[in-house]
């Protein structure tokens, strides 16, 4: 009971044209604090669901979240979210994206002298000190994607949740960013819950390694525990039999027992896009009516 | 070598004056040459053609105001219109005079002695019809916007509001300025009483005509601009729990400005070309009354007259368009986007 984040027995259903599409079945999962998480899974498990109603941004139809044991119903800047396209606005520079967060969440407790210098050591720590001035189409994916994680980090969360954050970059751009990403985990030992495909990133990220099952009624198929010295070292752990173990592992639950079908059966089971207008209560009357 | 000269058809998005003043400045000297063939030569070689043509077609129609003007009737009238423009200019000049002599003598025998200043009543000039036209229109466009941002936004935020809005959006967006220019002048004669007007009644009329006929476009862009904002933004918004009113600031307005201005400058053009009509029928003193004059008047140089105002309405036209394109360009953060 006295876990950090819990997951407990979470399912979720969503109506659709064709009936009910039950997406997630019976997830349930424990991190502790500064536990690093990867969720991995095809395309369509559900992977993003799970993230959603972590952040709050969806209600699951039966179990719930439970964050330093207090029930998640809302989205909240204590669970920040990396979204993987960046979502910096794109009318607002660089320093101003990180600022309005800042604004928001400590516009209270610290003052604006304090707000500027925080705005500022987190675009320093995603190495983007110099270009705070810079408009989101003026720099680079990789950099757009440092400041959404510089953004999220300046809420001081306790849970850094992260969708595929790497996933719409190149590989070198990709290496490098992980290798950002474990330097800042490193110094700040936050709890993070990221999802991704790319197996490689899970392993030399991770704390442990959560495998979803394919969809529909998704869940969580094995959890493999990472265990690798830190800091970790990319190139001395090419060669390492150890982590090369962990990968085969992950990739033989991928390919092997769960296989991607070739010929899907019907449409993809694509989780319909979180609804932001529609309040909770509305969602969830529509949820009900689908579960019957 | 840098020249710094302030190239101004860059600015105006002028090709041909870009293309102008490139050549001027002696950079690239062949390829700006090249440019400026294509960009000064080819649309001067077409306007060229067009003038011919039209001297040749006017000259073989024959009305009942005698022959349709060609390009050079068009030419002389147009300069005539500014000599008579100078002309009532120097005559209230000469009347300002008169007057304030006759006040100098009446104190100079009376010290307490009540002298007045009566206004200039002489007729209107062209030029003075063109500055009601645009005074005119602006103030139709300008309360058009006031009204329609705030309820595209509306529209946009609340999917029931815009499904009540919209039918009504609808059914009034196709309607004529025409249609309504009676009603409004029934309106604004019945409402708009007052011992000392400040405004005329013909130009409440002509601008609420604007009004009602160039809204719609700012009011459908805004609320498609509005209700398409990415969805990974209002997630950013939900998870940093930005209120109601921070969120419409900060997250929804800016993102939808794109195309509020891209309406905003459909509803001008609309506005421009609804004004003609309106003032023709609401006798405000501006280019379609002028037009609408000249063609009571029925004199040989009135339908070169009515040409010089047709052209004059399609520069001003495009000098408006051009206006609402720099605001465009200036307000959209989408450098992505093609204006033109």
């Amino acid at each position: 009971m006295n876990n950090y984040l819990s997951l407990e027995n979470i399912s979720i259903t969503f109506a659709t044209d064709n009936g009910p599409l039950n997406v997630l079945d019976d997830v349930s999962l424990k991190v502790d604090q500064g536990e690093f998480i990867s969720l991995i899974g095809h395309s369509g498990c559900g992977k993003s669901t799970v993230l959603n109603i972590v952040a709050g941004l969806l209600n699951a139809t039966t179990g719930g979240v439970l964050l330093e044991n207090r029930e998640v119903t809302e989205p909240g800047p204590d669970r920040a979210v990396v979204f993987q396209n960046h979502s910096l606005l794109p009318w607002l520079s660089v320093y101003d994206n990180v600022r309005l967060a800042v604004d928001q969440v400590f516009g209270k407790q610290k003052s604006r002298q304090e707000r500027h210098e925080w705005t500022l050591h987190n675009l320093e720590l995603v190495h983007m000190g110099h270009a705070i001035e810079r408009r989101p189409d003026e720099i680079s994916g990789g950099m757009k994607q440092r400041v959404g994680i510089a953004r999220a980090l300046a809420m001081e969360p306790k849970v850094l949740l992260m969708d595929e954050p790497f996933g719409a970059l190149d590989s070198l751009t990709r290496t490098h960013m992980q290798d950002s990403l474990m330097e800042i985990q490193g110094e700040l030992n936050n709890t993070v819950i990221m999802i991704t495909h790319d197996v490689d990133e899970a392993v030399l990220l991770s704390d442990r390694i959560v495998m979803m099952t394919n969809g529909p009624s998704a869940t969580i198929g094995e959890i493999l525990a990472i265990e690798l010295e830190r800091p970790r070292h990319r190139l001395q752990l090419a060669d390492d039999p150890t982590y090369n173990h962990y990968r085969a592992e992950v990739l033989r639950f991928l390919h092997d027992r769960h296989a991607q079908p070739d010929v899907p059966t019907g449409k993809p089971a694509k989780a319909p896009e979180v609804t932001a207008e529609a309040p909770a209560e509305e969602r969830h009357a529509r949820l009900k009516l689908a579960t019957g | 070598m840098s020249t710094t000269i302030i190239n101004p058809g860059k600015s105006f998005d002028l090709k041909w004056l870009q293309s102008l003043f490139a050549f001027l400045e002696g950079d690239r000297l062949v390829k700006a040459t090249s440019s400026l063939i294509k960009q000064l030569l080819i649309p001067l070689a077409a306007l060229g053609l067009f003038l011919m043509l039209w001297s040749a077609g006017a000259a073989s129609v024959t009305t009942s105001l005698g022959q349709l003007p060609g390009p050079v009737q068009v030419w002389g009238q147009g300069v005539q219109l500014y000599k008579e423009h100078q002309a009532e200019r120097q005559k209230e000049v000469a009347f300002y005079q008169r007057q304030e002599q006759r006040n100098q003598a009446k104190l100079a025998k009376n010290p307490a002695a009540e002298v007045k200043v009566r206004p200039y009543t002489g007729k209107p000039t062209f030029l003075d019809q063109i500055v009601t036209s645009l005074v005119t229109v602006a103030t139709g466009f300008i309360i058009a916007s006031l009204i329609a941002i705030p309820i595209g936004i509306i529209c946009g935020m609340s999917a029931t509001l815009y499904r009540a809005i919209n039918p009504l959006i609808q059914l009034f967006k196709p309607v004529s300025p025409l249609a309504w220019l009676p009603i409004v002048t029934m309106v604004v004669s019945a409402v708009y009483i007052s011992d000392e007007p400040m405004f005329d009644k013909a130009f409440i009329t002509s601008a609420i005509t604007v009004t009602l006929c160039c809204i719609w476009p700012t009011i459908i862009n805004t609320t498609v601009g509005v209700s398409s904002i990415d969805r990974d933004l209002i997630n950013v918004s939900r998870v940093l729990r930005l209120g109601w009113l921070t969120k419409t600031i900060k997250i929804v307005i800016p993102s939808s400005i794109p195309m509020m201005f891209a309406g905003l400058r459909l509803s001008l053009g609309i506005g421009w070309m609804v004004l003609i009509a309106a003032e023709m029928l609401a006798q405000n003193p501006g280019l379609g009354k002028f037009v609408w004059d000249e063609f009571q008047n029925g004199s040989s140089n009135s339908l070169s007259r009515i040409m010089v105002a047709v052209l004059v309405i399609g520069c001003l036209g495009f000098i408006l368009d051009r206006g609402m394109l720099l605001l465009q360009r200036w307000a959209t953060w989408d450098r992505n986007a093609v204006l033109r």
